[in-house]
């Protein structure tokens, strides 16, 4: 690789022939708002220093990054050569709420607060950003309105009583397929109409400029802490991180810092659902195509007339017809590789990294670990490998004894 | 000259404002399009805008959104739209305008939805979620078909990049008159001093929309916009008739010549 791959999104937002920003006129002026707020913050030490600050007194960071002693012998174990490269676990189920998501919704809502706004909108699927929002805007005295699928609001209920305990408003969305998409439609339409006096917390790495860039940057504390961590305590980098991919914030936060140390291969995981066919999963890395979804073009699932497709994965976080356009850009360039794991292989690494390292991960993180457990397995016993472990399990208790009684 | 052209001039040298009314493609059938449109045009509509069901409109309110929705389930197609609109071309004068979301252009392929759209008779197309920045080839590839590409301008729509709009645009501007997404309202919206600051930088035709749901809304509006459209408070009827098993496109043609009503009172 000649040139730094880094080096992106450009001023139109781009990451290659990906990202953009296909909205509505109305949207525009708020978008050149928060790119102008962004850009201010960046170059402001203070606004480091407050964000840090609250990263470590409130978020709890750094995460640990440990060694998995019994899944990496499990890993060997399954292996046909009976060896396993060392899995290595970036615990952001540590981080506040239980997630990586609160490093993004701090940082935005410190953004609300350069803009001189008060009111915060965002969307939510499994409620994962839900929560994570309400709970930055509960810490800074925002007021938050949380859009929900009401499909949604039904299967993860708990979410809903947190948020709303949290202060924040939650609106069920009733439209459409009543999911994650629909509500993301809902979130648009408000802020629309609302943008002088709110701002909207996108949740993960999508959507138009300058979300995929800000929220990419905000997670990246993830990936630095990682390299950081890794170096003091092997004196090297590792050999291959692995990372779920629905939006792809948790994996765009790990990735990105390890970008231009071309030796760490890059693998990213989606949700391979109950099948390859169309509706049957949520891979549109692995499936999809290139299209226009949300305000950006990234892959998508869409049928042939564009219209976006049915999604299905056990995992509500990765119940997404997109992924962000940097993800599409590393995917064509090659520096990062995508694959997919089932519904069933996630709900297996579930219960086994309950019972081999005392972790319940979130089936999210589930997808990761699938794949981390083969791959250690076909990689040479001295090589290092991470999985980011991004969120914790117990939101997904209760889907997750119903599919395993199945 | 285009045919959307042609319809602007000749109403500027009468001296007459323009209706423009907005149906949901498919609702209630592809089949009732040909006599619907037929039924709009004498009832007083210059021009129709037919908006492509998407499944996913973040531009479009409840109204518009449920009825793209039903259109979707009912397995209406941009090709079905097309093949609707060409049985119906050969009746009409009335110019048609595409409204569509850039994820069916870009999935049919920029070039073949254009070259699709011109040969069903299409005079013009709105593409709401792509801005200016993300316009310029298909700017060209309209310019090149002879259809004319229409971008909005929104209340928040200032200075420079206001002129690259205007400029961007062929046919007609359209000038939203308030913000956030289509719907009806309940007071007439406030357009003038805006009008004024596009006229002086072009002379393209202004069209407003967006809340514009009553004939006094209309008159207003015309007074200093050459054309009103109508969209919701248009769809929400058709919805209205459909669900209580009424003649769907005698309510679109009653509503329209009531619309109509508040050109004449501008003039």
């Amino acid at each position: 690789m000649t040139t730094s791959l880094t080096n992106v999104p450009d001023t139109q937002g781009r990451f290659g022939e990906f990202g953009g920003a296909y909205v509505p006129e109305t949207l525009v002026a708020a978008l050149a708002q928060l790119d102008s707020a962004y850009q201010t913050a960046m170059a402001d030490p203070e606004f480091d220093r407050e964000f840090n600050r609250l990263l470590t007194e409130y978020v709890g960071r750094p995460t640990p990054l440990h060694i998995a002693n019994r899944l990496t012998k499990h890993a060997a174990n399954k292996s046909a050569s009976g060896k396993a490269a060392t899995i290595w676990l970036k615990r952001e189920d540590l981080a506040h709420t239980g997630a990586h998501k609160i490093n993004n919704t701090l940082g935005q809502a410190l953004l609300t607060q350069r803009m001189g706004k008060q009111r915060v909108i965002a969307e939510t699927g499994a409620g994962q950003h839900g929560v994570a929002t309400a709970t930055a805007c509960a810490h800074l005295g925002l007021s938050c309105e949380v859009y929900m699928g009401s499909e949604d609001v039904r299967r993860q209920r708990l979410n809903v009583v947190r948020m709303e305990l949290l202060g924040a408003k939650v609106n069920r969305v009733d439209s459409g397929s009543r999911t994650l998409k629909d509500a993301t439609n809902e979130a648009m339409r408000d802020w629309m109409g609302s943008v002088e006096t709110t701002h909207y917390i996108l949740g993960s790495v999508v959507g138009p400029s300058p979300f995929p860039r800000i929220v990419r940057d905000f997670q990246s504390c993830i990936g630095r802490e990682a390299r950081e961590q890794f170096l003091a305590a092997t004196g090297k980098l590792p050999d291959t991180i692995v990372a779920c991919v629905g939006g792809g914030s948790n994996a765009a936060g790990m990735f990105y810092p390890f970008i231009d140390d071309v030796s760490v291969k890059l693998v990213g995981v989606e949700a391979g659902g109950s099948g390859p066919a169309l509706g049957q999963h949520a891979a549109p890395l692995c499936e999809g195509s290139p299209g226009v979804l949300h305000g950006s073009r990234s892959y998508v699932l869409q049928d042939s007339d564009g219209q976006t497709a049915d999604v299905h994965s056990c995992s509500a976080g990765l119940d997404y017809p997109g992924v962000g356009p940097e993800h599409s850009y590393w995917k064509d360039t090659g520096r990062a590789q995508y694959t997919s794991v089932t519904d069933a292989e996630a709900l297996d690494a579930f219960s086994i990294t309950a019972r081999c390292e005392g972790i319940i991960p979130a089936l999210e993180s589930a997808h990761a670990l699938a794949h981390a457990i083969a791959l250690a397995g076909e990689m040479n016993e001295n090589e290092h490998l991470v999985v980011n472990l991004s969120g914790r399990g117990d939101k997904d208790v209760d889907e997750a004894a119903r599919l395993l009684a199945e | 000259m285009n045919r959307i052209d042609q319809i602007f001039e000749s109403a500027k040298t009468d001296g007459r404002k323009l209706l423009m009314p907005f149906v949901c493609g498919g609702r209630p059938s592809l089949d009732a399009l040909p006599p619907m449109l037929v039924g709009l045009e004498q009832s007083g509509a210059s021009i129709v805008e037919i908006g492509f069901p998407f499944s996913d409109p973040i531009a479009d309110g409840p109204v518009i959104a449920a009825a793209m929705h039903q259109a979707l389930l009912d397995g209406v197609t941009p090709t079905g739209l097309f093949e609707a609109i060409a049985k119906a071309r050969s009746q009409l004068d009335l110019g048609i305008i595409a409204m569509v979301s850039m994820s069916i252009v870009g999935r049919m392929g920029l070039e073949r939805f254009i070259a699709d759209a011109k040969a069903a008779g299409i005079d013009g197309l709105i593409v709401p979620d792509s801005p200016q920045e993300e316009s310029d080839d298909l700017a060209a590839a309209a310019r090149e078909a002879g259809l004319t590409l229409t971008l909005l301008v929104a209340p928040t729509t200032t200075g420079e990049r206001l002129e690259r709009i205007v400029r961007a645009c062929t046919g007609f501007v359209y000038l939203m008159a308030r913000m956030g997404i289509t719907g009806e309202s309940s007071c007439p919206p406030e357009v003038q001093s805006r009008v004024e600051q596009i006229r002086a930088i072009s002379d393209l035709p202004i069209a407003c929309g967006f809340g514009i749901s009553t004939p006094e809304h209309i008159a207003s509006v015309t007074s200093s916009a050459d054309a009103a459209i109508v969209g919701s408070a248009l769809v929400r009827r058709v919805e209205n008739a459909i669900n209580n098993g009424e003649d769907a496109t005698a309510e679109a043609i009653r509503f329209t010549e009531e619309l109509a009503g508040g050109l004449s009172a501008s003039c």
